[in-house]
Formats: C-alpha cells, structure tokens, sequence
C-alpha cells in the first residue's frame, strides 16, 4: 500500500482541514434542505443547481469587474427572489403531493436549469479569482488557500444569522410554527401559502451564498449541481430535520470524507466515493431499524 | 373475433412488417421498442408495487457493458480491444459474432437479475423517497465507477463489435437489431401481461396499497419485492444488451449509465401513459418518442429546456397520464361498474 498520504502524513492534515473549510459549505446548503423538507416536506433535486446558478452570479461579478466576494451579498438577494418564483410557479402546486411527485418537478426544474446557465455561461469550467493569497502553516507544509477560510467564515456567519432570525423574528417564528403544525398554523393566522414561498425563497438564497463561496473557491460547472444535492440530501438523513449542530458535525465528516478519498481511492472516484456512501449509510440505516420492524420514514 | 384480438394481431402485424413498411425509420423504431420495455419493466416497480426507482438505469448499463464485453472477450483479448479504441484490428467472423452474441445477451440478462437479487435485500427495505433517491445515487455511482475502469475503456467508453462483413445485405444488421427488438418487447409485454393476472400482481398491487398490512396477512413481502425487481433487470438488462448494437458505442455516464436521461424517460413514459396500468407505459412510450423525435428535431440546441418543461407540466399538470384520464372518462370499457348514487355520495363528502 503506497498511498501518498502515508508516505508523507501532513497531508492528513491538510486533507483534513480542506475538508472541514468544504464540510462547513455542504452543511450549510444541508441546512436549507432541512429547512425546506421540514416546512413543506418537499425534496428538492434542484438544491444543486440553486448553488450552481448562485456561484455564476458570483462568476458573472467577476466577469464585469467586481470583486467576486461582494457575491456572498448579491447572490443571496438575487437567489431568494428566484426561489421565491420558483415556488410561485412551480412547487406551490406540488407541496401537498406526495414525495416522489416534488423529487420529479424538481427534477424537471434542475434540467431546465442545468440548461439554461449552459446557454448563458457556456460549458467551460469556470472560477472567479479571488486574489485573496494563502496562507501557510506548519513550517509551510500545509497551505490554505485564504478563500477557503473566507468562505468559511462567511458560511458560519450566515447560519449564525440566520438561527437568530428564525428564533426572534415574526416569520421565522411562522416558519417554526408551519413546520409543526400547518394546519394549526393556519388556523391561528398565518398565512402558509406566504411562509411556504418565504421558506423556499430563504433556502435559495442559503444556496447563493453556498454558491458563491464555492466560485471563488472551487470551481463551477452548469452539470455539477446533483453532487450536491446528493451531498446535502445525505447530511440532511443522517443529522435530521432542524438539528443545527448535527448537521455542521456531518457535514464537516462529509467534507473530510471526500477529501480523504480524494488521497486514497484518486480524484476519478470521488463522486463515486459520495454516491456510494449515500446507499451504504442508508442501506445500513435500514438494516438497523429492520431490527425493530420499523422503517426509515 | 372481438375487439382485443384484433388490436394484438394489428400491433404484431405492424411490428413484423414494420421494418419492411418503414425502412428508413428501422432504427428509430427499434429505439422506440427499447423504450417501451423500460417503461414497462419500470412500471412494475413504480406503477404496480408503488416503489419509485431511479435505479433499473444500473441494470441497462451493466446489460450494456456485459453483453458487448462478452462478445469481445469470448475471442479477443478485451484490455487490447478497448486499448485500439475504434481501430478495428479485431474483426469477428461470422460465427464468432454471432455465439459471442447469443452469449452476451443471455449473460447481460442473467447478471443484472442476480445484482437486483442481491442487493434488492438491502435496498427494497427502504421505502418511499429514501428508496427513490437511495437508487438514483445507485445508478450516479454505478456510471462513475464504471467511468474509472480500464478494462471497458474508462471515461472514453468501448466500441460494439461491427457486423460482419459479407454476411446479409447492408441493412441486414438493422433488420436483425430490429426483430430481436420488437421479440423483447414482446415477450416484456406477455410476461407482464401474465404476472399481472397471477398471485404475483396481486402482491404487488398489496404492496403498494399498504405494505404493513400485506405482511400482517402473512405475505412475504421481501420476496415478492425482490422477484419483482429481479424481473425487471432480467429485461432491461438485455435491452440494453441490444441497445449497446442500436448505439455501436458504449460511454459510461451519457449511455450506458445515463440516469439524467434514460434513467428519467422511463419514469416520465410511465407516469404520462399512466401508471399502474398494462398499457399505460406503452402508450407513455410511444407518445414520449414521438414527443422527443420532435423536439430534436424542431428544437435542437434548446431539447434539453424543452424535455425539462416536459417534465414539469407533465408530472403537475398530468400525473395520472393517458390511461388514467381514458379510465375516469370511459370507465365502463376497463369493465368498472359505475354506480351513480354511490357517486352523488362521493361528492357530497367532498
């Protein structure tokens, strides 16, 4: 076994701390798929692309001259009023469907979208450069790219911000009480239709900023969006609905987790890698409760 | 003679004089048969026993996969095959081409049906959307990996075995690929056709209705379930065996494991023929191809945005699908007995 990351252990390190700076991203977009499963129980395959389609509008500041961060302020705004139509034209017509109902029409939506960005940004993989330096640690054995520490940062901030936001404010208290109860809600007054498009708009703009944290990050491409989806939805079943904490732990597990197969199986298999695990950890979610006679639900 | 044995001798008619009435449409045809037996096979979950999969995708890859490496393997070396990458220093005889065929399409049934018996025990446990997107990530992870092995060429897939030379004419080998097309789509639709009418169909429909309730009657549930997935990959493994020779080129993540759109037509032929049904995902089939034909056709460059609206308008707007609307608006011909004051009460309680 000649993998590199023996040979010369302070690659663990630097994979292990490239993959908490990731994990912190994926459990952020985790978050508003928590957030809008919760509220309206529907699963969105679209999350992906709402990152994507947020990373461009980062991309596309870069491209007229502004410094790509200010995307994490943008991005947002522009991805709630998005989500919000989507919601308008589409999902408010799946919510009280069944599940496999909403996981088709988002799916239809990621297509449309996937398209859409390919049209208007082209089929290169692109990154905003942020020229924000590296730093090194260690004797500069270990770099990291500064980006990465901002947009980490910037990522605990928001979901700071955000907790905060659903604790005091008057829509965020509606959102907490729909998701309990929408029936009850809306018997006590509040306006459902109205905190369902709140909901999805708040999850999009999540992903914006998700999103352009990653564009000057990592790098963007219009076909890439359903890892992450796939990634959040993976958080989301381990963590739990609305378990904060739980989903900043696995999502940094997930993070390391990638980069660390990233160094052992090689970079060809790391999609795989985070599929696999997706049926690996559910298969043995099932087998787990199979033991009581009970079932995922 | 009544009216269903004249529409099933009408459709064999068409599908035995089909490659003679249509020549220039043999390969468009043989496509559209392919597509009707993934509805189908799809519809036995998704349909019939109510389990939504992504995932029979797997099984047309490795049908794919298994059949033509096979074929190539039973007389070349296959690492070299894949290694000339369409430089065809290997050419097959006439006989070799065809055991090697016989072989990989038997084969590209028979493995895909033992990989669902195997891990449809871990997967078939798992219910609802976990099942759902559980098998997408299934099919996603199956084309990646298979992107990564060298031996069927990697992320650059493998080229199919070419007809041999000198044996038919030059539209010998689409009339071939035609007939054994149009013969799996119905053996597909007899087998169905049967199972539904046995035991077996009612178990599925019990599962879908209310699983917990079904075993509490004492019915093995897991095993029906798995039978029924087996069934499934047996079929669409070797549609994709055949659909490996319609291509002659095989691409792991576009082709063979193309979950975001093979993967998804079978689910959307199903739902817009209407699901649950016999003839719905032929119906769903046929009008999708046709819809799809069109849209690369007067569309192209914008197919995609079209197939994505498709998509949505279908599954919000009609999601019970042709059968469904052709059931609530003509409910005596599917023999369901309409009684009037029980539907004045229906609505009242509306």
């Amino acid at each position: 076994m000649d993998f590199l990351i023996f040979q010369a252990p302070i690659l663990m390190v630097q994979a292990s701390m490239d993959g908490i700076l990731l994990g912190i991203l994926f459990a952020l977009i985790a978050y508003g798929m928590a957030l809008q499963w919760g509220v309206m129980n529907i699963i969105n395959i679209a999350q992906g692309e709402l990152v994507i389609m947020g990373g461009y509008i980062a991309y596309f500041m870069y491209l007229s001259g502004i410094h790509p961060a200010f995307g994490v302020i943008v991005s947002p705004i522009i991805m709630y009023c998005v989500g919000w139509g989507m919601y308008k034209l589409v999902i408010n017509k799946v919510v009280d469907k069944d599940l496999f109902t909403s996981i088709l029409a988002t799916f239809g939506i990621s297509i449309l979208a996937q398209q859409l960005m390919n049209f208007a940004f082209g089929a290169d993989v692109v990154v905003a450069q942020s020229n924000f330096g590296t730093t090194m640690l260690f004797n500069d054995m270990v770099t990291l790219p500064n980006a990465k520490i901002f947009s980490g940062a910037v990522c605990v901030i928001s979901a700071i911000i955000l907790v905060i936001y659903m604790k005091k404010s008057k829509l965020g208290r509606a959102i907490r009480a729909t998701a309990q109860n929408a029936r009850a809600a809306k018997i006590l007054g509040v306006d459902t239709e109205k905190v369902y498009a709140a909901t999805f708009g708040i999850n999009a703009a999540l992903c914006g900023i998700a999103g352009a944290c990653i564009a000057i990050t990592f790098t963007l491409h219009p076909y890439t969006g359903l890892p992450y989806t796939v990634r959040s939805f993976m958080i989301v079943i381990i963590a739990g609905l609305g378990n904060l904490p739980a989903v900043a732990i696995s999502g940094m597990g997930l993070g390391v987790f990638e980069e660390w197969s990233d160094y052992l199986l090689g970079t060809e298999f790391r999609i795989a890698a985070v599929f696999s695990l997706l049926v690996i950890i559910l298969v043995y979610r099932r087998f787990k409760l199979a033991r009581k006679r009970e079932y995922l639900k | 003679m009544n009216k269903n044995t004249l529409l099933y001798a009408g459709l064999i008619i068409f599908g035995l004089a089909g490659a003679f009435i249509f020549p220039a449409y043999k390969l468009q045809l043989s496509f559209l048969y392919i597509l009707i037996v993934l509805a189908m096979t799809w519809d036995v979950q998704g349909g019939q026993m109510g389990y939504n999969t992504f995932g029979n995708i797997l099984f047309f890859g490795i049908g794919m996969y298994v059949a033509s490496s096979t074929q190539i393997a039973m007389f070349f070396s296959l690492a070299e095959w894949t290694d000339a990458g369409g430089e065809k220093t290997f050419v097959h005889t006439i006989p070799q081409f065809f055991q090697g065929f016989g072989v990989g399409i038997l084969l590209a049934g028979i493995i895909p049906t033992i990989i669902a018996g195997v891990i449809g025990y871990g997967i078939l446990g798992l219910r609802g959307h976990y099942f759902a997107i559980c098998t997408l990530a299934l099919g996603i992870a199956a084309g990646e990996l298979a992107g990564g092995i060298e031996i069927i060429g990697a992320g650059q897939g493998m080229t199919v075995p070419v007809w041999p030379k000198g044996f038919g004419t030059n539209a010998s080998s689409s009339q071939f690929l035609y007939y054994l097309s149009f013969i799996l789509a119905l053996v597909t639709f007899v087998t169905l056709k049967w199972a539904y009418s046995t035991r077996f169909g009612l178990v599925l429909n019990a599962i879908r209705d209310n699983e917990d309730k079904a075993e509490a009657m004492g019915i093995h549930t897991m095993r029906y379930k798995i039978i029924g997935w087996m069934v499934s990959a047996f079929f669409v493994g070797i549609a994709g065996g055949l659909m490996g020779h319609i291509n002659g080129y095989i691409e792991p993540t576009e082709i063979a494991f193309a979950g975001p759109t093979f993967g998804v037509f079978m689910v959307l032929m199903a739902i817009l023929g209407g699901k649950g049904t016999l003839w719905g995902p032929l119906v769903g089939a046929t009008l999708f191809h046709l819809f799809k034909e069109g849209f690369w056709t007067y569309f192209l460059g914008w197919q995609y945005v079209a197939l994505g609206v498709l998509i949505i308008v279908i599954v919000v707007y009609f999601p019970e699908g042709v059968m469904g609307w052709l059931r609530e608006k003509y409910p005596e011909r599917f023999g369901e007995v309409v009684d009037e004051a029980d539907l004045k009460a229906q609505v009242e309680l509306k």
